[in-house]
């Protein structure tokens, strides 16, 4: 596949700040590609740059191989779906829709033409007339983004598009989303700080902190095989552990957690210190494992609260002396449902899943 | 329960009711009365549209009518062409920390009277004023000029007086627009006078359309500015109703002009409304 944005050595500084620190990153054609990080990360200063808003410090964009230095958002084969969308609310929604057509000179009955086919796709047929301020949140989001579609883009760029939306509508929109870069086969990048978002709808996801990429991949891979400390604790969730480390072989360690848990563990990274950080996702934890069972790390949890919440249902539960509480997903097949506060249960959990990174002082 | 909210509402609306009943509706009524009275050959008071008449007839009337006219809405585009600048550059442009301070350096001239800014202008423009003493000092002039007592500084006086009603509704419009709509319209492939003329003005329309009507309904009835600054040859309509009340005692003509000023402006702002296809209610609001 043909890779359509290519980001080499980009920096972004802001007086003292470094907005965006040394980011390479490669889009291929047709893909849903999302940024994902916490706020202030730099991720809206790196979508900025790809729409033009923003000039790079230093470093190279190229769409289609043709580098954007100096271009205006204008005349980039980019468009960007707002954050709170920037519909023109002087205008209907056919008239924000055709207001890119008509700034490429179209004739009008092509754009006319164009309007109620991107509008037909939307889902938004016969809206045409309506103004923009008669819209749901939901429809509003869908002229928004057909509004950026109907010129054709080679990238659409979306700034956190449902962060205004209501839980529901927001999951239904993941999906719709989804089907509709499917559809229409254009790259989408998408901007995120929720991970759920970024995991469901993306081929690849880039996961950033403090300006720098921390892991460019496919969302399993983050999940499964989180390559930095931040990764691990930012995307899906985690029990997380400061430990030290006991014992080091090759591919294991023997580490103590602060709350005086000793477990075998997996280094992710070249432990240089003994100090570490374990993270231990809630349904790697095992119930009542088999005696069986080898290469795994066994202990006594104390349950002290169930989460209940359908199919995402946990347990809060204590290990040993300490107070510190950790979570475990509860299976779904009701082999547990008898378990209640108080009670004691046997645990265990793979020493692969038991992951271990460095900790930066 | 909704005889009780009505005895409320009555309450509450009939300060308002008092005073426009008083000081608008009466007077008027009065003025209408007069303005249709006449004397006969005899001098016998009797009912006549003669007042209405000689506007028509006389045309230094009807004349000083269409030049104050003419005026009036070359003062309302200027002021709206010096203003809007600002009111952007306040709103959109400058950090937002400044704004408030910038608009208040805007307005603080308007806490001095009228009167006072007028002779302002007079102390700096007159044949002895601080304009000609620094052209004559530094010898870019032999001799002082006039710079007052003439339509240019006329309208720039208008101008200056006006600035305040139209930066008020503007700011405040203009602060309204979300400034990621530019950016949209600029990531939808529009160029900057595109934006302009599509996005912002059209945003900010209501507050134009309110800031121009009352731009040009105060210039219309402006008295002071084009007597102490227009001198002899420019003539405001105003003057002329000045002229019928105290001047020639004739009360009957005077009430007549005042009532053909007023429909007249009436009749400019509709007419202006329908082809900028604006809405009066929309623009007040």
């Amino acid at each position: 596949m043909d890779v359509v944005l290519e980001i080499r050595e980009l920096v972004r500084r802001f007086d003292t700040m470094v907005a965006v620190d040394n980011v390479s990153l490669e889009v291929q054609e047709g893909s849903f590609f999302s940024i994902l990080g916490p706020s202030g990360c730099g991720k809206t200063t790196l979508l900025r740059m790809i729409a033009g808003f923003q000039e790079p410090t230093s470093g190279v964009i190229r769409i289609r191989g043709k580098d954007m230095r100096g271009i205006p958002p204008n005349r980039r084969p980019v468009n960007l779906v707002f954050q709170n969308l920037a519909l023109f609310p002087m205008m209907d929604v056919a008239g924000n829709i055709a207001f890119g057509l008509k700034r490429k000179r179209l004739a009008a009955a092509e754009i006319g033409r164009r309007v109620e086919s991107i509008l037909e796709r939307v889902g938004l047929a016969d809206y045409g007339a309506k103004q923009v301020g008669q819209l749901s949140g939901g429809q509003k989001q869908r002229v928004a983004i057909a509004r950026a579609l109907v010129l054709e883009p080679s990238i659409l760029l979306l700034d956190e598009p449902l962060g205004a939306l209501d839980l529901k509508l927001r999951e239904q929109m993941k999906i719709e989303l989804k089907k509709l870069q499917s559809e229409v086969g254009t790259t989408f990048i998408y901007i995120t700080h929720d991970q759920s978002e970024a995991l469901v709808m993306s081929d690849r996801v880039a996961v950033m902190n403090a300006g720098r990429l921390e892991q460019v991949g496919p969302p399993r891979a983050l999940y499964d095989s989180p390559a930095s400390c931040f990764v691990a604790g930012f995307v899906g969730e985690s029990n997380q552990f400061p430990a030290q480390i006991e014992e080091q072989e090759e591919k294991q360690i023997r580490v103590r957690t602060d709350t005086g848990l000793q477990l075998q563990a997996t280094p992710m990274q070249p432990m240089e210190r003994p100090e570490c950080r374990l993270f231990i996702r809630p349904e790697s934890i095992i119930l009542q494992p088999e005696e069986s069972l080898s290469g795994i790390n066994r202990f006594t949890l104390q349950v002290k609260t169930i989460l209940f919440d359908g199919s995402n249902t946990k347990v809060l539960a204590t290990v040993g002396e300490s107070e510190r509480e950790i979570m475990v997903s509860l299976p779904q097949n009701r082999q547990f449902a008898h378990i209640g506060p108080g009670d004691r249960i046997t645990a265990g959990v793979y020493i692969d899943a038991c992951r271990c990174y460095p900790v930066h002082a | 329960m909704r005889r009780e909210t009505k005895i409320g509402l009555y309450i509450f609306l009939a300060p308002v009711l008092m005073w426009l009943l008083l000081l608008i509706v009466v007077p008027h009524i009065d003025l209408f009365i007069m303005s249709l009275r006449g004397e006969d050959d005899l001098g016998e008071a009797i009912w006549t549209l003669d007042n209405y008449h000689s506007f028509f007839s006389e045309r230094i009337y009807w004349l000083t009518f269409a030049r104050t006219a003419t005026y009036a809405l070359l003062v309302t585009l200027l002021t709206f062409l010096i203003t809007f600048p600002v009111a952007f550059y306040i709103t959109k442009v400058v950090h937002r920390r400044y704004s408030a301070f910038l608009t208040i350096l805007l307005l603080m001239p308007f806490w001095v009277s009228e009167l006072v800014r007028v002779y302002g202008w007079m102390i700096l423009l007159r044949e002895s004023g601080v304009i000609n003493h620094l052209l004559l000092g530094m010898g870019l002039l032999e001799q002082p000029v006039e710079l007052l007592y003439n339509d240019v500084s006329m309208v720039m006086g208008l101008v200056y007086t006006s600035m305040l009603f139209m930066a008020v509704p503007l700011i405040s419009s203009l602060e309204g627009m979300d400034d990621n709509l530019i950016e949209a319209a600029h990531d939808l492939g529009a160029s900057k006078l595109t934006i302009f003329l599509r996005i912002v003005i059209p945003y900010a329309a209501p507050g134009i359309t309110s800031g121009a009507i009352v731009v040009f309904m105060l210039t219309l009835g402006n008295y002071l500015t084009p007597n102490l600054m227009g001198g002899k040859n420019s003539l405001w309509f105003t003057e002329q109703i000045y002229n019928q009340f105290i001047a020639s005692f004739n009360w009957n003509q005077g009430a007549a002009f005042g009532f053909l000023l007023l429909l007249l402006s009436s009749l400019i702002i509709w007419a202006g409304l329908r082809l900028s296809r604006q809405d009066l209610g929309r623009a007040l609001t």
